[in-house]
């Protein structure tokens, strides 16, 4: 391929424009699932191409890009999408959070805290929180135009009968400044306290639903849950075994074939740059 | 208007009510008023408009003409199609219900009986898990459903208990008026009896004020108070159930009685 072919960042003015006017309006309603004309992009559909859209409108020629899947910088796929806008748009690309001015991610929010420069852009699959429970979409429109979300809680109600606890752990419903009930979706619930009131402004992309929705820096968003069975992030009885952090989301990793396993963090970034602190402090 | 006669006067008061559809009539001029407790069984042949008369009530057709007009609870008569969309929701997730013929396009089918009683709980804001399930659980029990079925799904079900589960959940938030269509439709005898039973018993206790689709004239006679006779979309008859059953004065009405009789 050759970058000549390309307008910057792959997408034309006209649809970037058209994004862009998509991801405003979800800014000015904060959780609400924005139709946008979604665009065949260069790769397959569970490949990020809503994320991909989004970060394509969003970039400029000065931003640095991270890309992370699962918590990591370098899986196939965050490598690819990394090396697409490295192609398309020439911009500078980095594996550290604290050098990012765009961040997309497919699983996780990075452990250590955005600021307000930083966008952090979510590849979603499935963008509606309802639709487990209320498969027409009619339907579905007017319960979040009249904030009606009792359905939420027949889906937690059905958790904890079968589990015993709300056994969501992935793509846990949220309440976005007093309205939507948004999905974060596939993110941890370990990560949805970071969602609120974030500094950074977050933006989803899904493709193949055509959805756009974003929360604005600083804004209210609450893990929806029951009174007698308050949310809880995932928690480990172990540290990491890499870096030692107790309050870091850990992957349990597979070391060899006899069944050996580690538990560390799922921020490689996060746990190298601890692991090089701590280094540099006993070499001093 | 005096403070009386907000707190004292019909729940529901239905006026010339008409619905076509393009060139069809699917009822015409129906109004009746209906008082808090009461119940009323609308009766006639298959396309006498029973059901499109039960749609426009419950806001599932827009009706050509005519109005209605309900009591809320802070005593005031509204007319239901000018509510705003959320109040209208609101109003029939809260103090109306309605039990289907079949019990699956009044459930949830794939959730637990315990969610399906305590969705509208939940809808109007119940936070807490141990109340809901033992609300949901002390209402199994009031429409005999073994409560240590509260977590199978409705498909575990008969039908007699579905209807009921269906009943249960429309109770749950101690509506006022609770529309029925056909809801011993698809039993069989002996479970249409329990249920009828069943029915009579919660409605008086609870004192719901019920309008009943049925096309059974025995059931018409076991639960309503009053009946209303339709035929092409008009109302033939109206009076207290005894009366039209016992000495029918319509034409129509005359042959309907006869041909259950004869049956
Ligand atoms: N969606 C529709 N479009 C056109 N005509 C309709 C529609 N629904 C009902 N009708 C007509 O309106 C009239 C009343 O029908 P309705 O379904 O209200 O009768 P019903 O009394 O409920 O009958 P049944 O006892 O068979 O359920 C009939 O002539 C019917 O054909
Ligand atoms: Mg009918």
């Amino acid at each position: 391929m050759n970058k000549q072919h390309y307008n910057f960042a792959y997408l034309d003015e006209q649809t970037k424009r058209m994004i862009r006017r998509a991801i405003l309006k979800g800014i000015a309603v904060p959780g609400y699932q924005v139709p946008f004309a979604s665009r065949e992009m260069p790769m397959p559909y569970g490949w990020g191409t809503g994320g991909v859209q989004v970060t394509a409108a969003v970039l400029g020629r000065d931003d640095v890009l991270k890309v992370i899947d699962q918590g990591s910088d370098d899986t196939t796929n965050a490598v690819a999408i990394r090396g697409f806008f490295k192609k398309t748009a020439g911009v500078e690309t980095t594996t550290q959070t604290r050098e990012a001015t765009v961040i997309q991610t497919r699983h996780r929010i990075p452990e250590e805290p955005l600021k307000a420069h930083q966008i952090l852009v979510y590849q979603v699959p499935i963008p509606e929180p309802l639709r487990f429970l209320e498969p027409r979409e009619t339907e579905t429109r007017k319960m979040h135009a009249l904030s009606e979300y009792g359905l939420m809680h027949v889906k937690l109600y059905e958790d904890i009968t079968r589990h015993g606890h709300i056994a969501t752990t992935y793509a846990y419903p949220v309440q976005v400044d007093g309205h939507y009930v948004m999905d974060p979706s596939p993110t941890p619930k370990f990560d949805n306290p970071k969602m609120q009131r974030m500094a950074a402004l977050q933006l989803f992309g899904a493709g193949r639903e055509k959805r756009i929705y974003a929360i604005p820096p600083h804004t209210e968003v609450v893990s929806l849950d029951f009174d007698d069975h308050p949310f809880s992030i995932q928690q480990w009885d172990r540290p990491c075994e890499l870096c030692g952090a107790r309050d870091s989301y850990l992957d349990e990793i597979v070391l060899d074939d006899k069944g050996k396993r580690m538990f560390a963090c799922s921020d490689t970034d996060h746990c190298e740059r601890r692991q090089s602190a701590q280094g540099e402090a006993r070499h001093g | 208007m005096v403070e009386g006669d907000m707190k004292h006067g019909p729940l529901l008061r239905v006026n010339r009510l008409t619905k076509f559809y393009g060139a069809r009539t699917g009822c015409r001029d129906v109004s009746f008023e209906l008082w808090p407790g009461e119940v009323l069984a609308i009766v006639g042949e298959s396309g006498s408009g029973k059901t499109t008369l039960l749609s426009c009530l419950w806001g599932d057709l827009m009706p050509t003409a005519g109005s209605i007009e309900y009591r809320m609870r802070d005593g005031r008569m509204r007319d239901v199609m000018r509510l705003s969309e959320a109040e209208r929701r609101l109003l029939m997730r809260t103090d109306w219900g309605f039990v289907r013929q079949n019990p699956a396009d009044g459930l949830r089918m794939n959730v637990s009986a315990g969610a399906n009683v305590g969705e509208r709980l939940m809808a109007v804001g119940a936070r807490h898990y141990g109340n809901i399930r033992s609300e949901a659980s002390d209402w199994l029990g009031r429409v005999e459903i073994a409560t240590d079925r509260i977590d199978d799904m409705p498909r575990q079900f008969s039908g007699g208990m579905r209807q009921r589960l269906q009943i249960a959940r429309n109770l749950v938030t101690g509506p006022r008026l609770v529309f029925m269509d056909e809801p011993t439709g698809g039993l069989d005898v002996s479970v249409q009896a329990r249920l009828l039973d069943l029915l009579r018993g919660l409605v008086a206790d609870l004192s719901i004020a019920v309008v009943i689709v049925t096309h059974d004239l025995a059931v018409a006679r076991l639960l309503s108070h009053r009946m209303l006779v339709m035929r092409g979309g008009v109302v033939v008859e109206e009076g207290l159930t005894d009366q039209v059953l016992d000495d029918p004065q319509a034409e129509y009405s005359q042959l309907l009685v006869s041909s259950i009789l004869q049956a």
